[in-house]
């Protein structure tokens, strides 16, 4: 229990060990953890910075799914009103392209009625100059009576 | 268990058990190894207990290397259990510096660190059994081994003056002479009249002297006293074992008993010594803003 000499020497590796420690031990092992609580810092900051940029893409999409909802309904709404427009454009083609179908074949009908009548009134006329002519054919010459026959033509 | 020469009795052995192996230089024999209390006495300053130097020192490089080992290979990704363990303990030291140094200094933490590592392995080498490395010793020509260095109050000391030399060290540097001057002596009894506070200063000397020289004597003394204590009942409970079948049965059971309750002074007594360094250095650092 005597104080001695090893007092010094205990004093002495007690210095170099704190000294060895503050020099080669403390710094590395310090530096690793405050490297890590960084690297934990970013990475949560990362992922809290992720997740407000999700909120705001799903916000987006949202948005933009309302409004392409949107665009389709009224792109909808044009093509019926352009659709119902054609039809009834079409209608009222067909209706017209009728009328003169209808008409063109009305004028054609008078026109073969007339050339039906004409014809008619020819063989009429020769029928009832040939009857007439068999039996006034004594009495009555053809170059005399012309003006008269022509008369009774134009009158049939 | 004993030195042949040395009676094997109780207090022979209890003796044997608390002397150092002390190297010096004899007045008669010269420089050599001290055979028994009575020449390690006559050595008087000149001597150097080797056992205390051999265990604190080795113990001292052992953790220090395996810190260092760690502390190389230290990375910033997943840590090992090497790593992890090494992390631990020094998460474990800084949250007490930070918990009770209020200052700036680099410093405290690796010392408190050092001081808190060195002394538990010192301490530890208690839960030894105190017969297995003396014995041993004894076998290869060694006669005293004295196994755990904080039971001499030479290691202690050491320790303590350590620390109560950077305590002035930075009471000096960080008050300055005058303030920590006046520290010492216009406390705790101030006055606002010159004389008196003229009269005061040599009684505030006397308690703030006190005072301070307090610091590193009860600082040592205690780790030394605790460990002296429990080593000395690990000795008086091994002395049980020479006294028959039923004593030495007790003696087991009192043995395992106390090396559990031990674990517990040893790690608080560690942890003491590193607590109160901590908090010597704050109160140097420290500096009133009332003078």
């Amino acid at each position: 229990m005597n104080i001695n000499l090893t007092l010094i020497v205990q004093l002495i590796s007690f210095a170099l060990f704190v000294w060895f420690c503050m020099k080669f031990i403390w710094p590395p092992i310090i530096g690793a953890l405050d490297a890590r609580k960084k690297q934990i810092a970013d990475g949560l900051a990362a992922a809290e910075r992720g997740k407000h940029e999700q909120e705001l893409a799903e916000k987006r999409a949202k948005e933009l799914l309302a409004e392409t909802k949107e665009q389709a309904a009224e792109l909808i709404a044009q093509a019926q009103k352009r659709a119902s427009e054609i039809v009834e454009e079409s209608k009222g083609e067909a209706r017209a392209e009728g009328q003169r179908l209808l008409e063109a074949a009305r004028a054609e009908i008078d026109q073969e009625v007339n050339r039906a009548k004409e014809q008619l009134r020819a063989q009429v006329v020769a029928l009832a100059v040939s009857g007439a002519g068999k039996v006034l054919a004594r009495e009555i010459d053809a170059k005399a009576h012309a003006d008269l026959l022509d008369d009774l033509v134009a009158n049939l | 268990m004993a030195v042949e020469g040395e009676a094997l009795t109780a207090s022979g052995y209890i003796k044997h058990h608390l002397q150092n192996l002390t190297f010096g230089l004899h007045p008669e024999n010269g420089w050599s190894i001290a055979h028994g209390p009575e020449e390690a006495r006559e050595m008087g300053f000149w001597a150097l207990h080797l056992d205390t130097i051999f265990w604190s020192v080795g113990l001292g490089v052992l953790f220090l290397w395996w810190f260092h080992k760690v502390g190389k290979q230290a990375s910033a990704g997943v840590p090992g259990a090497a790593q992890n363990f090494a992390e631990w303990i020094i998460d474990f030291i800084n949250d007490n510096v930070r918990g009770s140094f209020s200052g700036k200094n680099d410093m405290i933490a690796p010392l408190a660190f050092t001081l808190f590592i060195w002394i538990l392995l010192q301490n530890l080498m208690d839960l030894v059994p105190v017969d297995l490395i003396p014995y041993l010793a004894t076998a290869i020509g060694i006669p005293y081994m004295k196994v755990v260095p904080t039971t001499d109050p030479n290691a202690t000391f050491g320790m303590a003056l350590g620390v109560f030399g950077l305590v002035l060290f930075y009471s000096i540097k960080m008050k300055g002479a005058k303030g920590f001057a006046a520290e010492l002596t216009l406390h705790p009894f101030e006055s606002k009249n010159p004389i008196v506070k003229l009269l005061f200063i040599p009684i505030n000397l006397l308690l703030e002297g006190v005072n301070l020289i307090a610091k590193p004597v009860s600082h040592s003394l205690r780790l030394f006293g605790n460990l002296y204590a429990g080593e000395m009942i690990f000795i008086l409970i091994a002395i049980m074992y020479s006294g028959g079948f039923f004593l030495a049965t007790f003696g087991v059971a009192l043995q395992w008993a106390w090396a559990v309750f031990h674990i517990l002074i040893v790690l608080l007594q560690a942890f003491i010594f590193m607590t109160l360094t901590i908090v010597y250095l704050d109160m140097a650092h420290h500096v009133p803003d009332d003078h």
